[in-house]
């Protein structure tokens, strides 16, 4: 909890403390409900108008194994989901064992103490307050027997010790489980409250936060899988197709169940080679359609995708990184796929390759890919990951009505048509959908082979040439349309932090940690990838050491994939790498102290 | 808060000759069938002789008796000799990669009900690495006519064993005679769930045109093995089933119940060369149909609402 707290003394002679914000960790079983109560508290924060960003890992086995929820709930701008835990809720030995280390010193540990017995050792470190969750959960509910719901009775401790919006919450608890058996909603109500009226021993302090002063557009509150589902659905897209694969999964089943309603449909095929074939077959149809996938399964959409950069079609492929290679850490995060999303594939394939930055970002990102896959027909490939894509972020409500888009195709009868032609404005050819008239009574092939501007298989060297200059000269256009990102803090100074994707809240944060311990540290979020803007090199130059920090390994040169990206296209020795591989989101204090011990 | 560099534009057409006048807007009912001239486009580049010039010749008068029109044929094709295709055809078309032509296709079928969707290809782009699609393309039935040009070896990469290959047959990758049980497409199809199974040769053009066009109008996955002979690297692979080389070319009987699975699974054991016409063909709903009921289900209770207004509830919920 941050330290400007205040103490006051309230009627009921126990003290309640204002604070800023809070980093809450629920550490259990994953058939526990530990997500929903990070849902409840996201979502909590979120109509309160907090900022909240949370953290999970779930195990990749079906049910059981351990999982943690990490919320951190804020009155002020929220970039990470914390380094150290203030509250830990745990609810067996080994979520205490595990977990314990990610407590501040002096912070508070909530164990169910009918299964966790506390370490003698860390009697002194922590302050530790045991709950009999399990048992009072039973109870009650009514005496079932069983102890189904101990995770809204921990919910409830939780709102009485941060002094929550018990009306707000109960609303919540009543949407979540409305609908079905009432005698559902009635059991977790009892739960909530059971929990919210506990007196809890041992606890002389509650807390509560500063009012937030957020004006502007009400929250929506979700995880990154969906805001980019969603962002798709925004952007007009109709069709799309994919196989299963974690933490890819949860994107199409909500394409899949929400797209009927838009009049568009989502496929599951028989694999990534067939999603990603349908994919662009219903781009090549009319409308740019979306496919997507994890770890290997984009190995496997690497040829078709080369298709599309020769073929010249647009299509949407969203990747969100695992663990890698092979099966790798499904359920882990990893920033290891830039290579193979920028270069994977054989022979010369210019795609367009972007890595949102937050949840909300995420959305934007979706259209942003739909609008650039269409303008320059090109596949366009959006670089999630684990951790964006379990987060639950609260952020404003867009203004769907101004955003949602009509990206229906064009038919119109055309005179003739040049499926490439080499003297295009700006070098950028758009295919015409079948169902479209050619007076000239040429029609044009879609195709994988070298071809001349009407689209006819060639072996001709220079039309090859030609080809491949028309295919990235395309792309260098949209880097000359693609804004210059803005480094976050001061202009100049010792080191520049560079980072992508999912990094950006950590290294801001890591930023203002070091300004506050006086080191001339600034950020630069990089979101397009490839093309990179112009002009990454003058914002450089303002630094003695330029940092990049990403979730991958260092490789056999030392250096990062983005880093070895930005090293061969600005030759500047001052670019260097901080990598890892621990699965794990960025720490903040991790990159600050290893960028400044490499810039020593 | 996140902005979108890029925004949605009204994209200009590329690559329209402006000399040229826009076509008026003509209704179908005025148009005249296409004539060979009008659908035939690049010249075939396969060695003369070849078995799919026929399948090619028959594609052109299909479309010509059935006054089909250019702009609502779409042809599609993987990898292979036979897989050249759509270049020969003055139509939509696109030339994708090897084996997975089904696929693609089916985004077209599934986007796009007013088309018809032709999948032409060989037997190592059907049976070996498009195996997987050929499977639950026809288990999905979607509504696709696909003709396969079976020519028992793989052309395109200079006679290597195909899936079709037959046991003893000597190619670049079995010197010594091929070993492996080589695929029987028509149970192939059948088991994996296709609706319209039929089998003709190159050389039969009536026969096969027939077939061509009852595939056409089967309302469902139909798929067509078409026994065309690569004249290059298994010249007379076909010559037991040309009367006119001494074969016969046996049709199925007029009473055979097409629409009986069994039957149809002894019509495939028929001794070499085999017989030819409609294996097995049924009615069952295709997926476009299932996903066109899904949708009108899902919209039943948002008429009228725009797009944006939908996605606004769900967000709603969101908040
Ligand atoms: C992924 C991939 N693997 C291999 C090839 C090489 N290749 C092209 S066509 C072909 C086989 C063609 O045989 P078939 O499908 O029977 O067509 P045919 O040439 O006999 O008409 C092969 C192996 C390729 N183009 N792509
Ligand atoms: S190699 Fe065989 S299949 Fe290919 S074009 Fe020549 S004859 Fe036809
Ligand atoms: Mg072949």
């Amino acid at each position: 909890m941050s330290d400007n707290t205040s103490t006051a003394t309230t009627n009921d002679s126990s003290r309640t403390s204002a604070i800023t914000e809070s980093v809450i960790r629920i550490a259990g079983d994953s058939q526990d409900g530990i997500q929903a109560i990070g849902g409840f508290l996201a979502r909590l924060a979120g109509r309160s108008e907090q900022e909240v960003m949370t953290f999970m890992t779930i195990p990749s086995t079906i049910s059981g194994g351990p999982s943690i929820f990490q919320v951190r709930i804020g009155s002020g701008e929220v970039l990470s989901a914390g380094d150290e835990a203030d509250v830990l809720l745990c609810f067996y030995d080994h979520s205490y064992a595990n977990h314990i280390s990610s407590l501040k010193r002096g912070g508070i540990v909530l164990y169910d103490s009918d299964h966790v017995t506390p370490k003698e050792d860390m009697l002194s470190v922590y302050r530790h307050v045991g709950v009999a969750i399990s048992s009072l959960t039973v109870e009650a509910i009514g005496g079932t027997g069983r102890d189904k719901g101990k995770n809204i009775y921990a919910l409830g401790l939780i709102a009485r010790m941060f002094d929550l919006n018990v009306p707000k919450l109960t609303k919540l608890i009543e949407e979540r489980f409305g609908g079905k058996d009432p005698s559902i909603v009635t059991n977790a109500l009892n739960c909530f409250n059971g929990g919210y009226g506990h007196q809890i021993q041992g606890l002389i302090e509650s807390f509560r936060f500063e009012h937030a002063e957020k004006t502007g557009a009400p929250q929506v509150v979700m995880s990154g899988n969906e805001a980019l589902a969603y962002g798709i659905i925004a952007a007009g897209v109709r069709f799309g197709a994919g196989y299963p694969i974690t933490p890819w999964s949860e994107i199409m089943e909500l394409l899949r169940r929400e797209l009927p309603k838009y009049g568009g449909m989502f496929v599951q095929t028989e694999d990534e080679i067939a999603a990603i074939s349908m994919a662009i077959g219903g781009s090549y149809a009319g409308r740019v359609s979306v496919t997507g996938s994890s770890g290997p399964g984009i190995s496997l959409k690497t040829e078709a995708l080369g298709w599309a950069s020769m073929a010249e079609m647009p299509v949407v492929v969203i990747d969100v990184q695992r663990g890698g290679p092979s099966t790798g850490m499904p359920t882990n995060q990893e920033q290891s796929d830039l290579n193979i999303a920028c270069f994977g594939g054989h022979g010369d394939s210019p795609r367009v390759v972007l890595a949102p930055s937050s949840v909300e970002d995420c959305f934007y990102t979706a259209i942003e890919a739909v609008n650039i896959a269409r303008k320059f027909s090109t596949p366009v490939i959006i670089l999630s990951d684990q951790a964006i894509a379990t987060r639950i972020e609260a952020f404003p409500c867009p203004d769907l009505q101004n955003i949602c888009q009509d990206i229906s195709p064009d038919f119109t009868p055309v005179a003739d048509h040049k499926p490439y032609d080499l003297t295009a404005t700006d070098g950028v050819t758009r295919h015409i959908a079948p169902g479209t008239r050619v007076a000239s009574g040429k029609y044009p092939v879609a195709t994988g082979l070298e071809h001349d501007e009407l689209g006819h298989p060639t072996g001709s060297g220079k039309l090859h040439t030609q080809m491949n200059a028309k295919r990235r000269n395309k792309l260098r256009k949209l880097a000359s349309e693609l804004p210059v990102p803005k480094i976050y803090g001061a202009t100049e100074g010792h080191v520049l932090l560079v980072g992508w994707g999912s990094s950006k809240g950590p290294i801001e944060e890591a930023v203002k940690l070091g300004r506050s311990q006086g080191e001339a540290v600034s950020g630069l979020h990089i979101k397009y990838i490839n093309p990179l803007p112009n002009g990454l090199e003058n914002l450089f130059n303002g630094f003695t050491h330029v940092v990049v920090c990403e979730i991958n390994d260092e490789g056999l040169y030392g250096h990062g994939q983005l880093a070895s990206l930005l090293r061969s296209r600005y030759c500047d020795p001052r670019i260097k790498s901080v990598t890892k591989t621990d699965g794990l989101p960025w720490k903040v204090k991790d990159i600050l102290t290893r960028a400044l011990a490499l810039t020593k | 808060m996140s902005t979108i560099a890029i925004p949605n534009e009204t994209l200009p057409r590329t690559g329209i000759a402006a000399t040229l006048p826009a076509p008026a807007p003509l209704a179908d009912a005025d148009r005249k069938p296409l004539t060979k001239k009008e659908t035939a486009a690049d010249h075939p580049t396969w060695c003369p002789g070849c078995g799919d010039f026929s399948v090619l010749a028959l594609y052109y008068k299909l479309i010509e008796k059935r006054k089909m029109l250019h702009e609502n044929i779409c042809t599609v094709a993987g990898i292979g000799c036979s897989s050249r295709f759509p270049y020969f055809v003055q139509a939509h078309g696109a030339h994708f990669i090897h084996g997975r032509a089904l696929a693609f296709a089916s985004g077209v079928s599934l986007s796009r009900p007013d088309l018809h969707v032709f999948v032409f290809g060989g037997d190592g782009d059907a049976f070996s690495i498009g195996g997987n699609h050929f499977t639950h393309t026809a288990r999905k039935n979607i509504k696709l006519t696909y003709v396969v040009m079976d020519n028992f070896v793989y052309g395109l990469t200079k006679k290597q064993t195909s899936p079709t290959s037959p046991i003893g047959f000597k190619s670049k990758t079995d010197v010594g005679g091929s070993t492996d049980r080589p695929v029987n497409p028509m149970k192939q199809a059948i088991s994996a769930g296709a609706t319209f199974v039929g089998r003709a040769t190159a050389t039969n053009l009536p026969h096969l045109l027939k077939l061509m066009e009852a595939a056409m109008d089967h309302d469902g996955f139909s798929f067509i093995e078409c026994l065309s002979e690569c004249i290059e690297f298994f010249p007379g692979a076909f010559d037991a089933a040309v009367p006119r080389k001494g074969g016969t070319f046996t049709e199925i009987p007029s009473e055979h119940d097409v629409t009986d699975e069994y039957a149809a699974y002894k019509l495939c054991d028929a001794p070499w060369p085999g017989v030819f016409g409609t294996f097995y063909k049924v009615d069952r709903a295709t997926k476009n149909a299932n996903e066109a009921k899904l949708i009108t289900d899902s919209r039943a209770k948002l008429a009228g609402v725009p797009d944006w207004q939908i996605l606004q509830r769900n967000f709603d919920r969101m908040k």
